[in-house]
């Protein structure tokens, strides 16, 4: 697409419109719509429930909820998002230029959600599919029982990383002293390699080096009844 | 749910408006509970040998406040808001606590010390700080709460704040589940409680603690141990406050600094309220760690 092609942004004023007329316009908008929605304050499920590859530049801090459910749609925070940012996720793309609250990603399918600051506790629980590369350290009991998708953490992991976790696979930068029950730290085979290269690349940190990270996984030692 | 807010100024602008700033954080979060509203605000104090007494009347009548005072021999009434009233004592607030529990039997100190005033009631926030003017006031620093009652009935003695000691009250957002037990255990170590609620059992145990000798952070460190349940704590202090969140850490948290002042709130839409909100530092605290705030800036 030209710069001729490109449409103009659309301003939103979260402040003078309210959420409701805002979230209205964004999910009424068609492919390549583009958006700066103003004002955020903290509000809750800003651009929540987007179905159309359009972008959306959230010009602050949001609340809980931001970008839930989001298909399709890229939206970017410039500043943190409050609980469960981008939650049940299931295709497209978030980004925090900040730092993310409790559950983001939480429950999403697909997509991928980049958090350029630090995620706290329960980042991606119960993941379902999505990607997930938080550039800070996470939280406790990041991962918790994450069925599938990728969790890649630059920093350090908390507490309780991976507690019950199914087959996501996770990959950690910095320290992860504490492993929940049943993640184990498993070999980086050159599938692993490549597969983080791709993830970093996505996430716009192609420099960083996939061998510096390590990956933790389960030990399908949960999967199956074991009599005491 | 609850929600809670703290606000502690650093200019003499933000301490002449922090009344009104506090109000507009806790109206942002009373979604988060309209049962019941509180504030302790900590304002002009006064000076050794005096005290303040936040004064709470129980009974359905209205209590003349003038003349308790005069009975009361030497006080002086500073707010006097029908249900509940801030006095002034000459001498000690314990000798004046020992006179009202004998002879104003309706009447329960919610709250006493050098500066604190605390002033709740039940019903949304906006009743509470239209009805007591507290967006007129000025202050140091102040917190507030906003309650969704789920361990003990709606109340006015329910509301929080809770007094913790001199010039000390706590908020809560969350839900005690061994309440019962360690008010059992601490009401045989002397201490008090007007109510059966959780949070008053938080506010009782520091108290304890306290008295055994603790600072405001080692008593929290311990309330880690002892206390069992979904936290988040701000305690409110002669020079500042503290907050504290259980490991688990359901409850949000939220905190944020600028060059004139700093604020906790379980939401960051309370936050945004304050000035320069957009360019503060923002932060969530972590899980069982205690942060305090006081004259000499922020320890964690």
């Amino acid at each position: 697409m030209s710069a001729l092609d490109t449409p103009p942004v659309t301003t939103l004023d979260l402040d003078a419109q309210g959420l409701r007329a805002v979230n209205s316009a964004l999910q009424a908008a068609p492919d390549g719509a583009r958006f700066a929605v103003a004002g955020p304050g903290g509000r809750h499920a800003i651009a929540a429930g987007l179905h159309a590859a359009i972008e959306v530049d959230v010009l602050g801090h949001a609340g809980y909820y931001c970008a839930g459910m989001n298909q399709a749609a890229t939206v970017r925070v410039h500043g943190n998002a409050g609980v469960g940012v981008a939650e049940n996720m299931m295709s497209g793309r978030v980004e925090v230029h900040g730092s993310a609250g409790q559950s983001a990603g939480a429950t999403a399918h697909g997509g991928l959600l980049v958090v350029e600051g630090d995620a706290a506790a329960r980042c991606a629980i119960s993941l379902k599919g999505a990607d997930v590369v938080v550039k800070g350290s996470v939280g406790h009991a990041t991962g918790f029982m994450a069925q599938t998708g990728r969790i890649v953490v630059f920093g350090d992991a908390g507490p309780a990383l991976g507690d019950s976790i199914y087959e996501t696979r996770i990959y950690v930068r910095g320290t992860a002293e504490d492993l929940g029950a049943d993640c184990v730290a498993k070999e980086m085979r050159d599938e692993h390699r490549a597969e983080l290269a791709a993830l970093l690349a996505a996430a716009g940190a192609g420099d960083a080096d996939p061998g510096d990270f390590r990956r933790y996984g389960s030990a399908r030692t949960l999967y199956h009844w074991q009599a005491p | 749910m609850c929600g809670i807010a703290g606000l502690f100024a650093r200019s003499p602008a933000v301490e002449r408006e922090l009344g009104a700033l506090l109000a507009g954080m806790l109206e942002q979060l009373a979604d988060r509970g309209p049962d019941s509203a509180g504030v302790a605000l900590y304002r002009d104090p006064v000076p050794a040998g005096a005290a303040k007494l936040s004064l709470l009347r129980s009974g359905p009548e209205r209590e003349d406040w003038a003349a308790l005072a005069e009975r009361l021999g030497g006080a002086t009434v500073l707010a006097d808001h029908g249900d509940h009233a801030i006095l002034r004592v000459a001498g000690d607030a314990g000798d004046a606590r020992t006179w009202l529990s004998e002879h104003a039997i309706d009447v329960s100190v919610i709250a006493s010390g050098q500066a604190i005033e605390l002033h709740k009631r039940t019903g949304r926030p906006s009743a509470l700080l239209d009805g007591c003017g507290i967006r007129a006031m000025s202050a140091t620093h102040g917190l507030g709460h906003t309650r969704m009652a789920t361990e003990s009935r709606v109340t006015t003695a329910g509301s929080h704040p809770f007094s913790t000691g001199e010039d000390l009250c706590l908020v809560h957002n969350g839900s005690l589940s061994n309440h019962n037990r360690v008010r059992r255990e601490l009401r045989r170590r002397g201490i008090r409680f007007a109510t059966d609620n959780d949070s008053e059992v938080a506010a009782g145990y520091l108290t304890w603690r306290l008295l055994e000798g603790d600072t405001l952070a080692q008593a929290l460190e311990a309330s880690l141990e002892d206390l069992d349940g979904f936290f988040t704590f701000a305690v409110g202090t002669r020079d500042g406050f503290a907050v504290l969140r259980d490991p688990i850490a359901c409850k949000p948290a939220v905190m944020a600094q600028t060059a004139d002042w700093v604020a906790m709130a379980s939401e960051f839409r309370a936050i945004a309220t304050l000035p320069g909100a957009a360019d503060a530092e923002v932060w969530e605290p972590e899980p069982a760690r205690v942060y305090s705030w006081s004259r000499e800036g922020v320890t964690a």
